[in-house]
């Protein structure tokens, strides 16, 4: 079946040249775009057009544009990947769009993720998280025997569920507070259902959100609209699971 | 613990602590009004009334209220501006609606409007009550000579459309608060799961219910009756 195609749409998007110059919006007009096309790839034909035309490219995240790296992002038409939900932004399809519409395109906005150029953000933020506690120091030893460490499935299935998350930052613009503690919840979820996590659980909540707190992320209001946005469906009972695990560690000081 | 509170989650645990202590309250606060309407004479009000301001356990309690609703408050404000100031470049378009509850967005409006009424409320009340008992009249019920706080009441809402619905309006702002804050209290505090989260989310809409159309009762009661 063939796509149908799009004559005519208006891209608005967030231009700025580099973090310390002031940004604004362009409007640029695009034709003949093939719903069946990704957001990215009609991203890649008007950068063409740029080019042809002398005028810098538009610059944008992307990578594996299979929905699994979590290096896309964008805010699309007022949401964080666009109008499409459990996908990234590389997995967004031109039929999510209409005839002569105008799209806003924008950068992740939050005081921790500042703007490196056009719509690509720092998110070194959550690298600097992941640092500080999303990892395994103890010493577990070698492979061990299949079924020798036993673990009920519902953890293992929590965990992967957790440990679904890319870290595409989309939690954080989707909330109201950019509020990164679906993120750090997930992390530290996807290591303390586990036995071999288990052991630094405390020191791990406590560190994580401690960076986090320290990078200037908001505090969660349990809005929800994290686990609604988020291309991996990551629950909110994993900020549940971070209170608990942090609220414990703190009184058990 | 040193710097517990103002970390994130610390500061959000003062928040739900708070919260969930002025949840209490209000259930407690909602029972005793209710006598308004099953009596018509006041006695049973001025008795539910009589006994609240005598209790020594209310009197403990008081403070501590007081006290909660200070902190639920103050802090509701700061932390406010610290969720804001995480965002220094807005976004220039949002479309939050289908993510996320209209109430759990606006916790801190519904708050404050909630405040404005809790202002005007004890004023109309509490503050009569407490502080200038000697302006009320005196009742006798059983041989104990009492205030007669149904007269207070019953004459704010019997002699005013505005009031009535100055308090319908309160009822219902607060809960919109409650729908969103008494489940988010215990996602707080981590006290929810895979089956406790949908469970408590229905108790907080539940609740929410209860304690709207019980305060809005109180005055739409007045308001028909007489």
């Amino acid at each position: 079946m063939a796509d149908k195609i799009l004559k005519k749409l208006n891209i608005k998007v967030w231009r700025q040249n580099r973090a310390s110059e002031k940004g604004k919006f362009e409007t640029y007009t695009i034709e003949n775009i093939s719903q069946g096309s990704s957001f990215l790839e009609m991203m890649d034909i008007l950068n063409n057009e740029l080019i042809e035309k002398g005028v810098d490219p538009i610059a944008f995240d992307h990578d594996c544009r299979e929905g699994i790296c979590g290096t896309c992002s964008l805010f699309i038409n007022g949401r964080p990947h666009g109008p499409d939900t459990e996908v990234t932004t590389c997995q967004l399809h031109m039929r999510k769009f209409n005839e002569g519409e105008t799209i806003t395109v924008e950068p992740w906005r939050a005081r921790a993720f500042p703007v490196i150029k056009d719509l690509i953000v720092d998110r070194s933020a959550f690298e600097k998280i992941l640092q500080a506690g999303g990892f395994i120091s103890v010493n577990t030893g070698g492979v061990p025997d299949g079924n020798a460490i036993s673990i009920a499935y519902e953890d293992a299935e929590e965990s992967m569920d957790a440990a679904a998350c890319i870290g595409c930052g989309a939690c954080v613009a989707a909330c109201k507070n950019s509020s990164a503690m679906l993120f750090v919840s997930a992390k530290v979820s996807h290591l303390a259902k586990l036995p071999q996590g288990r052991v630094e659980a405390k020191k791990r909540a406590r560190n994580m959100v401690a960076k986090m707190d320290e990078l200037g992320f908001g505090g969660c209001t349990n809005t929800g609209a994290c686990e609604a946005e988020c291309p991996k469906s990551i629950s909110i009972l994993n900020i549940a699971r971070m209170n608990r695990e942090y609220l414990v560690a703190r009184f058990s000081e | 613990m040193s710097n517990f509170l103002t970390s994130s989650i610390g500061r959000k645990f003062l928040m739900s602590i708070t919260g969930l202590f002025l949840v209490m309250f209000i259930a407690v606060h909602l029972l005793v009004n209710l006598l308004l309407i099953f009596d018509d004479s006041g006695e049973l009000f001025n008795n539910g009334a009589h006994f609240m301001a005598t209790n020594p356990l209310v009197k403990i309690m008081e403070p501590l209220l007081g006290l909660g609703f200070m902190i639920h408050i103050i802090w509701s404000f700061f932390l406010e501006y610290q969720n804001w100031s995480a965002r220094p470049v807005k976004f220039n378009q949002r479309k939050p609606a289908g993510s996320s509850s209209w109430a759990s967005r606006n916790m801190l409006v519904l708050g404050s409007l909630v405040l404005v009424f809790l202002i005007i409320h004890i004023i109309n009340f509490f503050w009569v009550m407490r502080f200038n008992p000697h302006t009320m009249g005196t009742v006798n019920i059983g041989g104990v000579e009492m205030e007669d706080a149904y007269t207070l009441v019953s004459d704010l809402f019997k002699g005013s459309l505005l009031y009535c619905i100055f308090y319908i309006i309160g009822g219902i702002l607060l809960g919109f608060h409650l729908s969103h804050g008494f489940w988010s209290a215990f996602q707080t505090l981590g006290l929810s799961n895979k089956n406790w989260l949908k469970r408590l989310q229905f108790l907080s809409t539940v609740y929410a219910v209860i304690i709207s159309v019980g305060f809005t009762v109180i005055p739409l009661y007045f308001l028909i009756k007489f």
